[in-house]
């Protein structure tokens, strides 16, 4: 009886189990990266700028994705509900992905620009007063809270070092200018990172209370930029079949 | 002198092995079961009822959510695991645990700090935002090196056997300790925002950390709740029953499929998304092949009792542990069938999923274990059961109460999936979103009834084991008092 040998041997017990373990993943995993398909190639797809990711990482803080999606599926209610599907290369800089698992509330992958920030700043702080039979919480304080951007220049340095392409130098500085166009390169510079930040929230005054940056301007700014930088009607659709 | 040696006497034979390590993590179960399944009813009213987030950050449903899946999972879960591989280990290969109390209460206190920081993290906004990863990275750090030491605990112990055969329900408990350890490491990879920061970015974007996240979440089912809790069937099952395991060959296949295949069923969850489909048609395939070891198992464990059938009139931990395994048969039936790519395409993003995870979370995980405790608890205390009757009525509260949550989470779920998709007839979609959350009102509330049964079963537990285990307490004292006199 040969698996009598595995029950008495615990080293070939480990071994076997390690083997029998690790397939999946390798399999599954590692091709992900170096498959060129699994990404499509497309326009307008850029990092964030220091203000969305600001919001961005407020709408983790807060767990949004724990009721929220962020990724259309190819099926036609939802073309019509939410938009044109959602393409690998419109979360390609999202760290952490935030796709979610569940629709308590509609998915967000392209909620940026259908709402003014009038209604997000009213929905965010009571969300029952523009729509009675939401099941959603409030969230006053996020308009009571000024923004912390003390360590901004920290955030996206770390975020540079994940991959992400913000740009700490004069020679990365011009790589983003011939990736992105200088109006995006700008935005990307790390030693202007809070000058920006400060910039775009006094311009976009997203929570419509111009006095501060408050938690709210983050946040409806990264609301407002999601699923808006593809312009879709530059591609043919079979375009993006082909990466699927 | 007679005291002194009765003393040493007594000590060597009921301390023959480390009881007390398993007796602190028994405790520590039950706590986080109430806390943990607390902490789900309250968020269930949350969603029936929104008025409840109290406009409080700290315990709105996004961050009260992860305070109950680690409460349950990590807390009762992870200890419940703790407890009885430490036991079953001991016991199987009748040798003490290795590295001495010192390394044993190490896991101890650093799985509860690992538990606790989180949960008190998430109220106060740190997570990394990874479904069932949300730990800080210190905690991850703090969780490694815990992990680390209970490989060493497990092996070591192991190695010191004193059967030349290693049991069955070690190897579950092994290959869950390994896989927990591999899917920990590369799901956790973050870049600290700075050193003393407990915020971080992930350090993998989009598809691949969706996909790096999915074969941790899935498998944090498929090892942490599914093979750990095995190892725990394929110990007590045949233990309260009073027979040897039904199938020997069976379980040799039984553990090697289902290590191998769960591994690949992850991609399941990403059906239709951004992910390539070649990864989803795979994870698809190997999650209709998992099938089969499953109901081997389940058909392992169940048999385990023909001809002691009657037992489970008689016997109501016997009735937790066939519940349980029958529970985790449906929700492995169920589970292949939502990874159907066409049926996917209706359940995903719906109430559904989470009525899957709770028919296998409460019907199979945590039956099993209080199962498993219910045999377990009167042992380590050297005592009986206080209350046969306070299990019964927690095994019909538990068993309602998670009926109770599936059959709404099935209702509310299909309804969303049928609503989302519906068109009039001119081809516009006949239903807002927000109309299908407005109908699922009612199902939201009987779900959240089902959970304050399976709560108030488990309260009913607590107590019944606290009665349990104060006159172990006694009886052992009074028994030195003898002793001595």
């Amino acid at each position: 009886m040969k698996h009598d040998k595995i029950e008495r041997n615990l080293g070939i017990l480990l071994v076997f189990t390690m083997l029998a373990i690790s397939a999946g993943g390798m399999v599954e995993i590692i091709p992900l990266f170096f498959i060129k398909e699994t990404i499509e190639k497309v326009e307008g797809v850029r990092p964030y700028t220091p203000l969305e990711q600001r919001g961005r990482d407020i709408y983790t803080r807060e767990g949004c994705y724990l009721c929220h999606s962020q990724m259309i599926r190819p099926f036609r209610d939802e073309a019509l509900r939410y938009g044109h599907y959602s393409l690998a290369a419109e979360s390609k800089y999202d760290h952490p992905f935030q796709w979610g698992s569940k629709r308590t509330g509609p998915d967000l992958a392209r909620v940026g620009g259908k709402y003014s920030n009038d209604w997000h700043t009213q929905h965010l702080i009571a969300p029952r007063s523009l729509v009675p039979q939401s099941v959603m919480p409030n969230y006053p304080w996020l308009a009571k809270t000024n923004l912390d951007y003390s360590d901004i220049e920290l955030r996206l340095k770390a975020l540079r070092t994940t991959g992400v392409p913000y740009s700490n130098s004069q020679a990365e500085y011009e790589r983003n200018v011939k990736d992105f166009g200088e109006d995006v390169a700008k935005t990307l510079h790390i030693p202007d990172a809070e000058k920006n930040l400060v910039a775009q929230a006094k311009l976009g005054n997203y929570d419509t209370d111009p006095s501060n940056i408050t938690e709210l301007d983050a946040l409806v700014a990264y609301l407002q930029v999601l699923g808006t930088m593809v312009d879709f009607k530059k591609y043919d659709d079979d375009y993006f079949v082909k990466f699927r | 002198m007679a005291t002194a040696s009765v003393t040493t006497a007594g000590v060597g034979t009921s301390e023959q092995y480390n009881y007390d390590i398993v007796r602190k993590f028994a405790i520590m179960t039950l706590v986080w079961g109430a806390i943990g399944m607390f902490v789900g009813v309250y968020i269930a009213s949350e969603l029936a009822f929104p008025f409840l987030n109290f406009d409080s950050a700290y315990i709105t449903f996004g961050r009260l959510r992860p305070v109950h899946t680690s409460g349950v999972i990590f807390g009762f879960g992870g200890s419940a695991l703790f407890a009885t591989s430490y036991y079953v280990v001991q016991r199987t290969c009748q040798a003490r645990l290795f590295g001495g109390e010192r390394l044993a209460n190490f896991t101890f206190w650093g799985w509860q700090a690992a538990v606790a920081l989180s949960a008190l993290g998430y109220m106060f906004g740190y997570t990394q935002a990874r479904e069932y990863a949300e730990m800080v990275w210190p905690v991850d750090l703090l969780i490694l090196v815990v992990w680390v030491s209970y490989l060493a605990i497990y092996v070591g112990t192991l190695m010191k056997r004193k059967q030349p055969h290693i049991y069955v329900a070690n190897w579950f408990y092994l290959a869950f300790i390994l896989a927990t350890a591999l899917l920990h490491i590369f799901n956790n990879l973050q870049v600290p925002v700075k050193l003393f920061s407990l915020e971080s970015y992930s350090l993998f974007s989009g598809t691949q950390d969706a996909m790096t996240q999915w074969w941790y979440g899935h498998n944090a089912v498929g090892f942490f709740l599914t093979a750990a809790f095995l190892g725990m069937m394929y110990y007590f099952v045949p233990k309260q029953a009073g027979r040897p395991v039904y199938s020997y060959r069976l379980s040799i296949l039984h553990f090697w499929a289902i290590i191998f295949l769960y591994m690949w069923a992850g991609a399941h969850h990403l059906h239709w998304t951004a992910l390539p489909d070649w990864t989803g048609t795979l994870a698809a395939t190997f999650s209709i092949m998992l099938l089969l070891p499953s109901w081997g198992g389940m058909i392992n464990g169940i048999m385990t009792l023909s001809g002691a059938w009657d037992k489970l009139r008689t016997d109501p931990v016997i009735r937790f542990l066939i519940v349980a395994l029958s529970f985790y048969g449906m929700s492995t039936f169920e589970g292949p069938m939502m990874s159907l790519k066409d049926v996917n395409a209706l359940s995903h993003y719906t109430d559904w999923t989470v009525g899957h995870v709770h028919s296998g979370a409460l019907g199979w995980v945590a039956m099993i274990t209080f199962g498993s405790m219910y045999h377990m608890v009167p042992r380590i205390w050297n005592t009986q059961m206080y209350s046969l009757r306070l299990i019964n009525v927690h095994f019909w509260l538990a068993t309602i109460g998670v009926l109770l949550y599936i059959v709404a989470m099935w209702i509310s779920g299909i309804m969303q999936g049928l609503m989302w998709r519906a068109f009039d007839d001119f081809g516009n979609l006949q239903y807002s979103f927000v109309e299908s959350v407005a109908v699922a009102h009612p199902f939201y509330v009987m779900r959240a009834l089902g959970g304050a049964f399976f709560l108030t079963g488990m309260i009913i537990m607590c107590y019944n084991m606290y009665r349990t285990i104060r006159q172990g307490s006694t009886e052992a004292h009074a028994g030195l008092n003898v002793a001595t006199a």
